[in-house]
C-alpha cells in the first residue's frame, strides 16, 4: 500500500532500459500518502497526536513522521511532523486508484479541508489534568467544610489534604503549560471579568491560600480558629474553582466547547463532586464515609444528567464527544461512573466495594475531563463543525427575514 | 488595575449584548478609554483585484521580523504558506475554479457558493468562466475581539487606532487567545512561547505610514485607511462589480451589526467565505460569557447545596 | 505580466479599472489570466500562426486604418520582381542559398530606378553572407539602420500586384481561423472573439497595446514573432500613438539599458554596429558601411567619432582616425553560446560572470558547466554563492561521475557584489526611461559595485601596463620592436579612465560616468541633444541616444515630479531617450496634415502660427518641419525626411510592413515549427526556420520532429516560465527564506488528462526527459493546464518554472538541463519556450544511471549527430 512509501522509495533503483526510473511510483505516492495521514485530516491524525502526547508512539505515529519526511524530501526543508504537511483526505488529495487527483478543489465548506480555527495549544495531560484536579480540589474543600461542620473530622482532614494537594498540583500544571512559565505572575497584572482565565487566576490564588492553610492547620493541629476560617473560606470559593473552568473552555470559538456552555458548568460541578466524594470515601473508615458517598452519588448523578442533556442538545457538534479517542474516553468514563454509583449505593457497607467505587468515580471524573478536552480539539480541527452551524444560523436568520416580509 | 480593566477589555460584562451596537462600541478606541484619539484605522482587502503576488506576505515579514514559516510544498495551488499563524500574518489563498467539459457547474468546486461565473468582469469574454480566486487574509482587528477579551494578562490591548495588538513583553504564552479567535488568526510561536499576530503595523501607522502589506500591494487590493472611509469605498466597489455582472461579489465583516461588531479589516469576496477558509458567520465568544457566568454561578451554588444535602443526616452512615 | 512583472502590472489593473479589456494569450492559465477579461490557451510555439491569423482577419475584413497605412507605411512600395514568397516556395523565400543556409536579401529589396543602395546593404553582399548571418547584422539594423531605397517605386492605389500591401494579403491569406485552430489549437470562436476585440478597439478613437515578454523572444523565430505583432499594430494604426505600441517586458531590471549601452558582442553604445575584421578597415569605410543615406542614421559619423572621443579623449585625433583602430573587430558570432563551445574547445580560457548564472540559467546547462569546467580562470561577481561558482564542487556532473573535482582546473574567483540598494546608478526600463537610484546603505564586507570592480580593475591593469611599457621601452632591443610593444597596449593606456571616486571604498562617482555618456560640446559643457554632436572631434558622447540625460549639467534621470503635478505624459519623471520623448515616432499620432487623428487620442500636433510641432509629449520629429515639407531632389540625411515621414529612424521614414533588409530570416513572418515539436508544420513543407542557428555538439543532440521517425519518443510540449515568487536563475530568491518558503520546491504543471495518461500523482515525483538530459520535479496536477487539439491530435503541454538549481534554501533540478542550442538567427536567443519532451512518474536516476537513461532515449529515438540539424 502507499503507506509503505518511505523515504528510501524516493531513491531510484536501477534505471530501466525503457527509461522509467525504478521505484518511481512508490516515491510518487509518498506525497499523497502524507496528505492522507496529516493531522488536518482529523481523527486518525488526532489519535496519533494523542498517542504522542501520552508518550505512546504507536505505529501510526511513526508512519506519519515517515510520510512527512517523504513528502518533504523534495526540497530537503520539510518540517517533519509539522502540520503543514498537506491537507487532509477531504482536500481531494491521496486516494490511489481513485478519481484522478488535481490541485485539490476546495471542499464545499472549507479551504482544502484545512481547519478554520486554531485548536488550543494547551498540552495534555497538563490542562485536562488541571480541569480534573481543580474540580477535585474545589469539591474536596466543600466536602471538608460540611464535614467539619458536621463534626466528621476524619473526613474533613482527609478532604482538606486532598484539596491542598490537588490545587497544588494544578498550579504546577498550569504554570508548566505556559509558553513563558517565568511570566506566570503576569496573570495577576489585571482582573478581567471578560477573561475566565483571569478570574480563575485570582480564584486559584485565593483558594490555594485558604486550602493550604486549612490543610496545614488540620495536619499540625495548630491554630484551630484560623484553620476553621480557612476551611470555611475554601469551602466558599471551592465551588467556583469547580465550575469556572467550564466558562474557561466554553468561552472560546471551539464548537464542541462553546456550544456546550449551558450544560458544561453543571457537568463540571457534578464531575468534581463525584471525584471529591470518591476520593473522600476511599480516605475514611466506612462508618465515616456516608457524607462522601452521598456527595459522590449526587455528583455522579448530576454529571450523567448534564452529559446526556449536553449531547442531546448539541446535535452534530456532539459527534466529537462520541467518536474517536474522545468518544472512547467519554464512554469509559460513563461506564466507570455507573459502576461507581452502583457500588456506592448498593455495597456501601463493604470497605472494598467503597474503595473500588471511590476509585471508579475519581477515574471517571478524570477521563471525562480528558474526553471533553480532546473532543474540543477534534471539533476545532474539522472545519465542518465551524461552518455548518454558522450556515444553519444564517439560514435561520434568512427564514426569519422571510417571515417578516410575508406577515 | 481597574483602569487597566477598562482599557484592556471590551467585556460584555459592562456591555450587555443588547447594547452591543451602541455608538461606543463602534468606536472601540474610545470604548477602551482613549479620550481623544485618531480615527479608527483598518484594511479593506478587495480580492477582485488581487493578483496573488504575495508581496504582502513578504513585506509584512520584512518589516515585522517575522521568521520564515517552513519550506513545504503543499500542493494547494500556489499556496505554500497554508494559512495565518504565529509566523504568517498575511496569507494569500489560491482557489482554482477551472472548468472542464462535463463539469456539472462550470468551474465550481461542488457547492462553493452561488455566484455566476460566466461573463463576469473577471472573465467577461472568458470561454468558460474559469476562475482562479486569490485573496490576502489578515487579522480582522475585530470591534469585539475575543482574543483581547479573554487575554488574562492584558498583553493584548486595544490601540488608539482601534486596532488589537499583542504586547510581547507582557504575553506569558497562556494560549487562551488562540482558541478564542473565531478566525484562527492568532497562534503561539513554539520556539518563542508567546502569541503573535498582525499588529496592523502599529509602529508604522503611529508615524503616519501605511502598513507594510498595503504599501507593497501593487494593485491596491489591500487598502489602508479610516475604517468609515474604507466602508464607503467598499460599498461603491461592490455595487460597481454587481453592475459589471459579478453578482458573487460580497462584503465580508464590513457590517457593524455582525457577530464581531464588524472587522477593522474587512474583505470583498467573490465566493462564499468558507471557500477562502473564513467562517461564514463568526460570533465573538464573549457575547455568551454573561450567560456562561450565570450558569457557572448556578452550578457553584448547586454544588454547595449538594454538599449541604450530603451532610443533612446526622447519622454518618449512608 | 502579473506573474513576472506584478509591480508594472498595477498599471494594467489601473487601465482595467477604467474599462480597458485585457486579453491573455498563454499556454497556461496564470495569475495574469486570473484577472484578464479573456484567457486564450495556445500551443507553445504557434504565435505567428495566431497573430498572422489576426493580420489576415484585418486585411480580409478591411479593418486596417486606411489613411494611416497609406500615408505612414511602406504598403504602397513595390518590391523587386525577383521576390518570391513562402506561399510560392512552400516555406522558403527567394534568395535561398541551401549550401550556406542563408538568404540573399537582394530579391527582397524595394524596386527603384537604380539597384538597391549600397549604404548599409554591404552586409547583404554575396560572400559576406556567413559573416552577416553569424555576426547578426540584423541586430543593428533592427534599430533602423537597414538599407532601403530612399525613393522607391510606389502605387498609392495599393493595387499593384507587387506592392507590399498585395504581397502581404497573399502571404497571410492562408492564415484563416480554421488554420489558426489547426496550428495554434485556438478554437475559432475564441480566435474571432480576440479579432473582434482588437479591431473594435483600434482606429481613430481607440488604440490597442501589445505586451510580450520572453514567451515571444525565446524561439528560433523569436524576432519574427515580434515582427508579426509589428505588422498587425501598424495595419491597425497603433504605432506612435498613445495607448498603442508593442511593449517588450524584459527578463529583469534594466535589460533595455544593457542593449542601449550593450553587453552584446556585436553592438557599440547607441546601436552602432561593432566593426568587422575585414571590410570596415578605417573609419570612412565603416561609416560608408553602416550609415544610411536618409534619416538620423545618416549622421553615423557624428555618433561614432563622439563615442571614440569619449573613450580615448585627447588621444583620439583626426590624424589617427580618432583611434578607430583601437576598437576590437568581429570575426564572426561571439554570442554566449558560441562562447560556450569555445570554452569546451579550450579556445576561450577566461570568463567573467556579472550577475549571471549560466550553470542553471542558460540553455543546456550541462554544457554551460562543461564549458566553465574547462576554463583556466573564472570570475563570478554575485550576491550569493551561485551554482556557476560551485559547479566544480557540487555540480550535477560530480554526482553522475562525469566530472571529478580534482580534475577541474578552473580557478574560480568569487567576488561578492553590491545590490542595487548599495550603489547609485540608473535603471533603463522597457519604455527607454532612465530612473536614477541613490545608495541607500553602504556595502558590507567585501561586497563592491560592478562599477567599483570595473574601474579599479582597469586602473590596476593600466598601472601594470604602464610599468611594463616603461620596461619594454628600456630593453626594447632585446625583445620585440619598441613601437610595436607599446602599440599593443595603447588602447588600454590611452583610455579616459579618470573618474572621481568617493567614500571609504573609493567608489567611482556614477554621476560622472553619466556625464561622460551624456557627452560634452567643444567647450566641455554637457550637450542637450545628439543633434549637437559633430564628426570633427570637437564633441564627445559615450552613447549618442543618451545625449540630454544630463542636459544643463542636471541629472535628468533623477527627476521625481509626481504625476499629479504635471500632464498625463509626465515627461518630468525620469528621462527617456531619445530627447526625453515618451512615445517613439509620435508624429504618427497626428494625421498627414499634422492634426490629431482624434481629440481623444491627441498626443502631438503641428502648431501653424508657432510654426512648430507641439503637444502633450515631446514631438519625435524635426521640431519645425511642417507637414507640407517635401525633401528637394537629392536631399540626404535629416533634410530628406518629408513632413509626412513619422518613422524618422527608418531610411524611408515609413513603418515597414515588409522588411526589405535587416532580417536574416525573411522579409515577412511565416509559421515554422519549433526546433523540436511533436507536430509536422501544418502550413509548409519547410518544418523549421531554415536559417535558425544550430550549434551541434555531442553534448547537444537534437530530437526528431513532426513526421520524422522517433519524434513519438518525445510526445509532449514543454514551455519554461517564471513564478512571481522567484527571480530568473534564483540567485536573488532561492537564497532568501521569505521568498523560498513561498515556492519551496521545483514542480511541473500538468493537466489531469496528461497525469492520467502517464500515471502521475499530485505532489508525487515526475522525471522529464529530452535528448540532452533528464530532470525530476514534484507534480502539480492542475486544471489550469489544458490539453489542446492541434495538428489533428491532442497536444499535452507541461509547464516548467525554471528558477531552481542545487544551491540555496530551496533546491531542485534546473529546467535548462533539458534545453538545446538552436537559436534565433538574428539575435542568438535560445529556444526554451517550446521543447518536446517525455515525462514519466517517479524520481530520476542518480549517478551514471542518469546518462544511461539519456542514451537509451537517444537510441530509441534513433538520434544521430545529423538529427534535427537540417535546414
Amino acid at each position: 500500500m502507499s503507506r509503505a512509501g518511505g523515504p528510501e522509495t524516493g531513491r531510484p533503483g536501477t534505471a530501466a532500459g525503457n527509461g522509467i526510473p525504478a521505484g518511481g511510483p512508490a516515491g510518487a505516492s509518498g506525497g499523497s500518502a502524507g496528505g492522507n495521514s496529516d493531522p488536518a485530516g482529523g481523527v486518525p491524525g488526532l489519535a496519533a497526536r494523542v498517542r504522542e502526547r501520552f508518550g505512546v508512539h504507536g505505529r501510526g505515529q511513526h508512519e506519519r513522521d515517515q510520510h512527512e519526511r517523504d513528502q518533504h524530501g523534495g526540497d530537503g526543508h520539510g518540517q517533519a511532523g509539522g502540520p503543514r504537511g498537506g491537507n487532509g483526505p477531504r482536500g481531494g488529495r491521496g486516494g490511489r486508484g481513485g478519481e484522478q487527483l488535481v490541485v485539490p478543489r476546495a471542499r464545499p465548506d472549507s479551504y482544502y479541508g484545512k481547519p478554520i480555527l486554531k485548536a488550543p495549544v494547551w498540552r495534555s495531560p497538563e490542562v485536562p489534568g488541571y480541569l480534573f484536579l481543580g474540580g477535585l480540589a474545589g469539591a474536596s474543600s466543600v466536602l471538608a467544610g460540611f464535614a467539619q461542620a458536621a463534626g466528621n473530622h476524619k473526613q474533613a482532614k482527609a478532604s482538606k489534604i486532598a484539596a491542598a494537594g490537588a490545587i497544588g498540583l494544578s498550579g504546577v500544571a498550569l504554570v508548566a503549560d505556559l509558553g513563558r512559565p517565568e511570566r506566570f505572575l503576569n496573570m495577576l497584572r489585571v482582573l478581567k471579568p471578560s477573561s475566565p482565565m483571569s478570574v480563575g487566576s485570582w480564584l486559584i490564588s485565593a483558594f490555594g491560600g485558604a486550602a493550604a492553610a486549612a490543610a496545614a492547620c488540620a495536619v499540625t493541629g495548630r491554630l484551630p480558629k484560623a484553620g476553621a476560617a480557612a476551611t470555611a473560606g475554601a469551602a466558599v470559593v471551592g465551588p467556583a474553582i469547580c465550575t469556572y473552568t467550564a466558562a474557561l473552555i466554553c468561552d472560546t470559538a471551539v464548537p464542541a466547547w462553546h456550544d456546550a456552555h449551558r450544560e458544561m458548568p453543571y457537568l463540571f460541578a457534578g464531575s468534581a463532586a463525584s471525584a471529591a466524594g470518591g476520593l473522600g470515601m476511599m480516605a475514611v473508615p466506612v462508618e465515616d464515609a456516608g457524607q462522601a458517598i452521598r456527595f459522590a452519588v449526587l455528583g455522579a448523578a448530576t454529571e450523567l444528567t448534564a452529559k446526556s442533556l449536553l449531547l442531546r442538545r448539541l446535535g452534530e457538534i456532539a459527534e466529537p464527544y462520541q467518536s474517536g479517542l474522545p468518544g472512547q474516553l467519554m464512554e469509559a468514563a460513563e461506564v466507570l461512573t455507573a459502576a461507581g454509583l452502583a457500588g456506592a449505593v448498593l455495597a456501601s457497607r463493604s470497605r472494598t466495594a467503597i474503595v473500588l467505587s471511590g476509585a471508579a468515580l475519581v477515574a471517571s471524573s478524570a477521563l471525562t475531563r480528558f474526553g471533553i478536552f480532546e473532543a474540543g480539539l477534534a471539533s476545532a480541527r474539522d472545519p465542518k463543525y465551524t461552518v455548518r452551524p454558522q450556515r444553519e444560523r444564517l439560514a435561520a436568520k434568512e427564514r426569519a427575514k422571510e417571515r417578516k416580509r410575508v406577515p | 488595575m481597574t483602569a487597566q480593566t477598562s482599557s484592556q477589555s471590551n467585556s460584555p460584562q459592562r456591555k450587555p449584548p443588547v447594547a452591543a451596537h451602541s455608538a461606543s462600541l463602534h468606536d472601540p478606541a474610545a470604548y477602551a478609554g482613549y479620550e481623544d484619539h485618531p480615527p479608527r484605522m483598518g484594511f479593506f482587502t478587495d480580492t477582485s483585484v488581487c493578483i496573488g503576488c504575495k508581496a504582502c506576505e513578504v513585506a509584512c515579514k520584512e518589516w515585522n521580523y517575522v521568521p520564515e514559516d517552513g519550506l513545504n510544498l503543499l500542493g494547494m495551488s500556489y499556496d505554500n504558506t497554508g494559512g495565518l499563524g504565529a509566523s504568517t500574518w498575511r496569507h494569500v489563498a489560491f482557489i482554482e475554479q477551472i472548468k472542464r467539459p462535463g463539469d456539472a457547474v462550470p468551474g465550481r468546486p461542488e457547492g462553493s457558493g452561488d455566484s455566476v461565473l460566466t461573463e463576469s468582469v473577471l472573465g467577461e469574454f472568458s470561454a468558460d468562466g474559469s476562475r482562479w480566486l486569490m485573496s490576502s487574509n489578515v487579522c480582522k482587528h475585530c470591534t469585539e475581539s475575543a482574543c483581547l477579551d479573554v487575554c488574562p494578562t492584558g498583553a493584548l490591548m486595544r490601540t488608539e487606532f482601534g486596532t488589537v495588538v499583542v504586547q510581547s513583553d507582557i504575553c506569558n504564552g497562556c494560549g487562551y487567545c488562540i482558541p478564542a479567535c473565531p478566525f484562527g488568526v492568532i497562534d503561539r510561536r513554539e520556539e518563542d512561547g508567546r502569541a503573535w499576530k498582525c499588529t496592523l503595523c502599529y509602529d508604522r501607522i503611529g508615524d503616519g505610514l501605511e502598513p507594510a502589506c498595503a504599501k507593497a500591494c501593487p494593485t491596491q487590493s489591500i487598502q489602508f485607511g479610516p475604517v468609515d472611509e474604507l466602508r464607503e469605498r467598499a460599498q461603491l466597489r461592490v455595487a460597481e462589480l454587481h453592475e459589471a455582472g459579478e453578482p458573487g461579489a460580497r462584503l465580508y465583516l464590513e457590517d457593524p451589526d455582525d457577530g464581531i461588531g464588524g472587522g477593522g479589516a474587512f474583505f470583498l469576496l467573490l465566493d462564499e467565505p468558507e471557500v477562502y477558509g473564513l467562517p461564514p458567520d463568526p460570533v465573538v465568544t464573549t457575547r455568551d460569557l454573561p450567560r456562561m457566568w450565570r450558569h457557572v454561578a448556578a452550578a457553584a451554588g448547586a454544588l454547595l447545596i449538594g454538599g449541604l444535602a450530603a451532610s443533612l443526616r446526622r447519622d454518618l452512615r449512608p | 505580466m502579473a506573474e513576472a512583472h506584478p509591480v508594472g502590472f498595477q498599471w494594467v489593473m489601473e487601465a482595467k479599472k477604467r474599462g480597458a479589456k485585457i486579453i491573455h494569450v498563454d499556454p497556461r492559465f496564470s495569475r495574469t489570466s486570473a484577472v484578464a477579461n479573456l484567457h486564450v490557451p495556445i500551443r507553445a510555439g504557434a504565435d505567428i500562426a495566431f497573430v498572422g491569423g489576426l493580420i489576415n482577419y484585418v486585411l480580409e475584413n478591411e479593418k486596417y486604418f486606411d489613411e494611416y497605412v497609406r500615408a505612414y507605411t511602406n504598403a504602397p512600395v513595390i518590391i523587386s520582381e525577383d521576390f518570391a514568397d513562402t506561399e510560392d516556395l512552400d516555406g522558403l523565400f527567394s534568395g535561398w542559398d541551401p549550401e550556406n543556409r542563408v538568404y540573399d536579401a537582394e530579391t527582397w529589396a524595394y524596386q527603384g530606378g537604380e539597384v538597391a543602395p549600397a549604404s548599409g546593404a554591404r552586409g547583404m553582399e554575396p560572400g559576406r553572407k556567413r559573416q552577416v548571418r553569424q555576426a547578426a547584422r540584423g541586430e543593428a539594423h533592427g534599430s533602423g539602420g537597414a538599407a532601403a531605397h530612399p525613393d522607391p517605386d510606389r502605387d498609392d492605389t495599393l493595387q499593384h500586384p507587387r506592392c507590399v500591401f498585395q504581397i502581404l494579403k497573399r502571404h497571410f491569406a492562408r492564415y484563416t481561423p480554421e488554420v489558426v485552430a489547426e496550428v495554434a489549437g485556438v478554437p475559432e470562436d475564441q480566435f474571432l472573439k480576440v479579432a473582434r476585440l482588437i479591431t473594435e478597439n483600434s482606429g481613430r478613437e481607440r488604440t490597442t497595446a501589445f505586451v510580450y515578454s520572453l514567451g515571444w523572444t525565446q524561439h528560433t523565430v523569436g524576432v519574427q514573432y515580434i515582427r508579426t505583432a509589428a505588422i498587425l499594430q501598424t495595419l491597425l494604426g497603433n504605432m506612435g500613438r498613445p495607448g498603442g505600441g508593442i511593449m517588450a517586458l524584459r527578463g529583469h531590471a534594466s535589460i533595455q539599458g544593457s542593449t542601449d549601452i550593450p553587453t552584446l558582442f556585436d553592438l557599440l553604445p547607441g546601436y552602432l554596429p561593432m566593426p568587422f575584421a575585414h571590410g570596415d578597415d578605417d573609419l570612412d569605410s565603416y561609416v560608408q558601411d553602416e550609415s544610411v543615406q536618409n534619416g538620423f542614421w545618416a549622421n553615423t559619423r557624428d555618433y561614432m567619432v563622439s563615442l571614440l572621443k569619449a573613450w580615448w579623449g585627447d588621444a583620439a585625433t583626426a590624424d589617427n582616425d580618432f583611434c578607430y583602430d583601437y576598437l576590437p573587430r568581429l570575426t564572426g558570432s561571439h554570442s554566449t553560446y558560441e562562447t560556450v563551445l569555445a570554452q569546451m574547445a579550450g579556445t576561450c580560457t577566461g570568463y567573467f560572470l556579472f550577475g549571471q548564472n549560466p550553470a542553471v540559467g542558460s540553455a543546456n546547462a550541462r554544457m554551460q558547466r562543461m564549458g566553465l569546467a574547462n576554463l583556466d580562470w573564472l570570475v563570478v561577481r554575485d550576491l550569493v554563492m551561485i551554482e556557476s561558482a560551485t559547479f566544480w564542487q557540487n555540480g550535477p556532473e560530480i554526482e553522475t561521475g562525469e566530472m571529478r573535482t580534482e580534475d577541474i582546473k578552473t580557478e574560480v574567483f568569487f567576488m561578492p557584489a553590491a545590490a542595487h540598494t548599495e550603489k547609485s546608478g540608473s535603471f533603463t526600463n522597457t519604455q527607454r526611461m532612465l530612473q536614477w537610484h541613490h545608495t541607500a546603505v553602504e556595502t558590507a564586507g567585501d561586497a563592491r559595485s560592478d562599477l567599483w570592480f570595473t574601474y579599479h580593475l582597469g586602473r590596476r591593469i593600466r598601472e601594470k601596463l604602464a610599468a611594463a611599457a616603461r620596461q619594454k621601452a628600456a630593453d626594447a632591443e632585446t625583445i620585440l620592436g619598441k613601437a610595436e610593444a607599446l602599440e599593443m597596449d595603447r588602447p588600454i593606456l590611452d583610455l579616459t579612465w579618470d573618474y572621481p571616486t568617493t567614500g571609504p571604498q573609493d567608489e567611482p562617482d556614477a554621476d560622472a560616468i553619466l556625464a561622460e555618456i551624456n557627452g560634452r560640446d567643444a567647450d566641455g559643457k554637457p550637450v542637450s541633444s545628439y543633434t549637437q554632436l559633430k564628426s570633427d572631434g570637437s564633441t564627445s558622447a559615450g552613447c549618442w541616444i543618451y545625449c540630454g540625460v544630463r542636459a544643463d549639467g542636471v541629472n535628468q534621470a533623477d527627476r521625481r515630479k509626481p504625476g499629479r503635478e504635471q500632464n498625463w505624459v509626465a515627461n518630468e519623471w525620469g528621462w527617456a531617450w531619445p530627447a526625453n520623448r515618451r512615445v517613439l515616432y509620435n508624429r504618427a499620432s497626428a494625421d498627414p496634415d499634422g492634426k490629431p487623428w482624434s481629440d481623444r487620442k491627441a498626443l502631438v500636433w503641428w502648431d501653424e502660427e508657432k510654426g512648430k510641432w507641439t503637444g502633450h509629449d515631446i514631438p519625435d520629429f524635426v521640431a519645425d518641419r511642417p507637414p507640407s515639407y517635401r525633401p528637394p531632389e537629392g536631399a540626404t540625411g535629416v533634410a530628406a525626411i518629408s513632413g509626412i515621414d513619422p518613422f524618422i529612424m527608418q531610411a524611408d521614414g515609413k513603418a515597414w510592413l515588409f522588411t526589405p533588409a535587416g532580417l536574416v530570416d525573411g522579409p515577412l513572418p511565416a509559421h515554422y515549427e519549433p526546433q523540436e515539436s511533436p507536430l509536422a508544420n501544418p502550413l509548409y513543407r519547410q518544418q523549421h526556420n531554415p536559417v535558425r542557428e544550430i550549434l551541434s555538439h555531442p553534448q547537444d543532440r537534437f530530437q526528431p520532429s513532426g513526421a520524422e521517425p522517433g519524434s513519438e519518443i518525445f510526445p509532449y510540449v514543454t514551455t519554461t516560465y517564471r513564478l512571481t515568487e522567484h527571480h530568473t536563475a534564483g540567485g536573488m530568491s532561492r537564497f532568501l527564506p521569505y521568498l523560498a518558503e513561498l515556492q519551496p520546491a521545483f514542480f511541473c504543471e500538468v493537466s489531469p488528462e496528461l497525469a492520467a495518461e502517464r500515471g502521475l500523482e499530485h505532489m508525487g515525483w515526475a522525471t522529464i526527459i529530452t535528448a540532452r538530459n533528464a530532470i525530476e520535479a514534484r507534480v502539480m496536477i492542475t486544471r489550469r493546464i489544458k490539453p489542446l487539439r492541434a495538428g489533428g491530435q491532442a497536444v499535452h503541454q507541461i509547464g516548467l518554472p525554471w528558477h531552481w538549481g542545487p544551491n540555496g534554501l530551496t533546491t531542485g533540478d534546473a529546467a535548462n538541463e533539458l534545453s538545446h542550442l538552436a537559436l534565433d538567427p538574428n539575435v542568438h536567443i535560445q529556444e526554451v519556450k517550446a521543447l518536446a519532451v517525455d515525462i514519466q512518474p517517479g524520481r530520476r536516476p542518480r549517478g551514471p544511471a542518469l546518462r544511461d537513461l539519456i542514451r537509451s532515449y537517444q537510441q530509441r529515438a534513433g538520434i544521430t549527430d545529423e538529427t534535427g540539424t537540417q535546414a
